[in-house]
């Protein structure tokens, strides 16, 4: 056993550190955000030439096979820098379920394109009465001939508005909670049928609602197997959860540093605030929850590559769980500890805690994966 | 990173689980199992079973009896004897005064105790803390005059544990009031059977009687019984709280804890099922179980530093916060378990094997709530969990 990065590993944090510290200040973030597409295909060419959209894809499809740590290495230091690229959109989840359940005509069309920065995805799986079950879809596919007719309402789709390729989910058999019924499909976000509500979310992404009402889909374009994605989505999702935890985790480290930085300089009473002891514990309680937090992210990590079933999914239940707790507490401390500051949208401590907390509803908060933890015991 | 147990660690733990199978007298696993308290002899006869495999003493240099184990082999082991119900070596002797008598000591010293230690000839008493000295133990009072070759020691220790049952104590004492507290502080090894030395039990809130005053009137010391220099104490002192800092986290016994939670649970009624399938409880079990998995995940990666000759992280200085919370909480949710039952007062259930009387309730019943309060002293001994956070915002976080 070891938890040590390899040289490869080190490499990558190192460049990644390097280059968003470089490149991806607050305040080239804060203009980005507020552009037309609400990120910077500027940045995603350069995202692909440092090979990070290519790195966790299959080889044999321009990908560098990377494992699901050197994804929480990058997404760890995504999170310290609030990068809002859609790389969770296009490749922790779009790539991941093509690499999984496509054809390789699929998987040739459209993964070395994502690798090479041409090509964006978005994962329309959620639905408005689903909650966080995954296998709660109420959207429907009908058979027509030679292919199928969508109809239904996916919910808070990260990305939804520049993706080029949607991935939707819909039921082709059975009732809304069961497991099995459950179809991939790639669909045009163009086509007739297929309505965006696009919207900006209040921790600075882009998402929308997608309508889908008589959009027509070719069998050419389903994803996998007829009725039976479900194991495929929960795969895809619980590394997600992973990359998500390891985003969370660069945020808590840099809340941390900007507050303790924030302790040292500010002076009341005559003494900076960090020299009063109540402030002190607290912040220690935040650091505590960060370093458990990731601890149990790069476990889990490797949990992913190297387990199956149930071991996988308890990996990833206790630690998005965990990650929920801990970016909840860390971010309401950092605004409490920064007071009057912490209000301000000009400094960074609030956007940091607005993603944690965002983060924690998206595919599951905490309380929802400990029930499912509890589940799984 | 490589996150599974390597071929060489899992042969290993095989091979323990083997000893354990074969050597660990199965009335002290049971006794342990059922929450009676061991005896002295059962704590002796345990550690002189390891002491004749060679495994008393794993943290030591294999040529003064260690094994020569990595710190995951360590973890291994602890975690194998937890699960198995094998007594806790009493650490007092093996892992606090010897690696300071090994860093500090003169030979004579090393040549007297060390050998005795690992045969579990000596047993120790640690005398730190004082009625007015606790979290500020730099300020203690117990006085050490020199005499030609003899300290004269008067004052008082407290919170001694076990030291009912201890031949020799090693204990911080006063030898100089000018300058800094922590420079007039001396360690010594005082023989408990030393004349002027009394010993008084004080009842904890759970019932038993482990802890200790320890009343030193005009004890005569010889000097070949100081640690290192006259004045450097603390020094010392804090040495031996740098050592061995991942097996305070427990999780071994912790995680035979909550395996013991679940049995119960799974035994006692609630509704029209049982306990452990009450939504409410199953969430507070499985945020313990989560909470113990980070623990565990945190002493991987500090063992994994310590393997590789890295100096500690910040992590291993919440090893002994989480590490009591989590051991804390058990003891909560095995109280919440037993319902009414946590209520009759029956230590004779408990605290000898030759009660022949059936326990009110549940046999597993009558040792938890004493568990439960006993186990409040974790947050509080060893540097109270108050202390450890005033030195992680100074030494991680630069407050």
């Amino acid at each position: 056993m070891s938890f040590a990065f390899t040289d490869d590993q080190q490499l990558l944090a190192d460049s990644a550190a390097r280059f968003l510290t470089d490149k991806y200040g607050f305040d080239a973030r804060r203009t980005v955000m507020t552009a037309e597409d609400g990120w910077s295909r500027e940045m995603w060419r350069s995202f692909a030439d440092m090979g990070w959209l290519a790195l966790p894809l299959p080889e044999n499809y321009g990908g560098l096979g990377g494992s699901t740590v050197d994804l929480a290495i990058l997404m760890e230091d995504f999170g310290r820098h609030l990068v809002v690229e859609p790389y969770l959109a296009t490749v922790v989840l779009g790539a991941e379920t093509i690499a999984r359940a496509g054809s390789d005509d699929q998987k040739a069309e459209i993964l070395p394109q994502v690798a090479e920065g041409k090509l964006t995805l978005a994962f329309a799986h959620g639905e408005p009465a689903g909650r966080f079950d995954l296998a709660r879809i109420a959207a429907a596919a009908a058979r027509q001939d030679g292919g199928w007719v969508l109809s239904g309402h996916k919910a808070v789709v990260h990305h939804a508005q520049t993706a080029d390729r949607l991935i939707v989910s819909a039921r082709t058999s059975g009732q809304t909670a069961d497991r099995d019924g459950i179809t991939l499909f790639l669909v045009d976000p163009q086509a007739p049928g297929v309505a965006l509500r696009p919207y900006p979310t209040i921790d600075g992404l882009r998402a929308a609602d997608v309508i889908l009402d008589g959009a027509v889909v070719p069998d050419s374009d389903v994803l996998g197997e007829v009725d039976a994605a479900l194991p495929v989505i929960e795969q895809v999702v619980d590394r997600a959860l992973v990359a998500l935890s390891a985003e969370a985790v660069g945020a808590m480290d840099a809340t941390i540093a900007l507050t303790g930085e924030y302790l040292k300089t500010r002076q009341q009473f005559g003494r900076p605030l960090a020299a009063f002891q109540v402030l002190q514990h607290r912040m220690v309680e935040m650091l505590a929850a960060k370093e458990f937090a990731r601890a149990l992210c790069y476990r889990a990590a490797g949990a992913m590559d190297d387990t199956t079933g149930v071991e996988r999914a308890r990996a990833a239940a206790a630690l998005k769980s965990e990650t929920g707790r801990a970016g909840k507490r860390i971010g309401q401390d950092a605004i409490q500890l920064h007071g009057g500051m912490g209000m301000t949208d000009d400094m960074a401590v609030g956007h940091y805690f607005k993603r944690m907390t965002m983060i924690d509803v998206q595919f599951g908060n905490a309380a929802y994966h400990l029930r499912r933890f509890a589940g799984l015991s | 990173m490589e996150l599974v147990l390597s071929a060489e660690d899992t042969a290993f733990r095989d091979d323990v689980r083997a000893f354990l199978k074969d050597k660990l007298p199965q009335e002290i696993a049971a006794k342990a199992g059922s929450g009676f308290r061991l005896s002295k002899d059962d704590h002796v006869r345990w550690q002189k079973i390891l002491f004749e495999k060679g495994w008393m003493a794993p943290g030591w240099p294999i040529e003064l009896g260690g094994t020569g184990w990595t710190a995951m082999q360590k973890h291994i082991f602890d975690e194998e004897c937890a699960l198995a119900g094998a007594p806790m070596v009493i650490p007092f002797g093996v892992t606090m005064v010897a690696p300071v008598i090994m860093a500090f000591g003169t030979q004579a010293q090393k040549d007297r105790y060390l050998p005795r230690i690992l045969r579990s000839d000596d047993w120790w008493c640690q005398g730190y803390s004082e009625p007015g000295s606790g979290s500020d133990l730099a300020s203690l009072r117990t006085k050490a005059v020199r005499d030609g070759d003899h300290y004269v020691v008067t004052g008082q220790k407290t919170w001694t544990t076990l030291a009912q049952h201890a031949d020799m104590m090693f204990t911080l004492v006063r030898t100089s009031d000018s300058g800094k507290q922590q420079e007039g502080i001396t360690f010594l090894l005082i023989d408990m059977k030393s004349p002027g030395i009394t010993v008084q039990p004080i009842t904890t809130i759970d019932g038993s009687a482990e802890i200790n005053n320890v009343f030193l009137d005009d004890v005569r010391v010889p000097v070949g019984n100081r640690i290192g220099e006259e004045g450097k104490g603390w020094t010392y002192a804090k040495y031996l709280l740098g050592h061995e800092r991942t097996s305070i986290a427990a999780v071994g016994r912790s995680k035979a804890q909550l395996r013991r939670l679940k049995a119960i649970a799974g035994a006692e009624a609630s509704g029209d099922g049982t306990l452990i399938d009450d939504p409410d409880f199953a969430l507070r079990l499985a945020q313990i179980e989560i909470d113990l998995l980070a623990l565990e995940s945190l002493v991987l990666r500090a063992l994994y530093a310590e393997t590789a000759g890295k100096p500690p992280g910040p992590e291993a200085s919440f090893l002994k916060i989480k590490g009591t919370e989590v051991q804390q909480g058990l003891t909560e949710l095995l109280v919440e378990a037993v319902g009414p039952y946590a209520a009759p007062f029956q230590p004779e259930a408990f605290r000898q094997d030759n009660w022949n009387e059936e326990p009110v309730g549940p046999d597993y019943a009558p040792a938890l709530a004493p568990l439960y309060f006993n186990w409040r002293k974790a947050s509080i001994y060893g540097g109270s969990n108050e202390i450890q956070k005033n030195i992680i915002a100074k030494t991680v976080l630069g407050l």
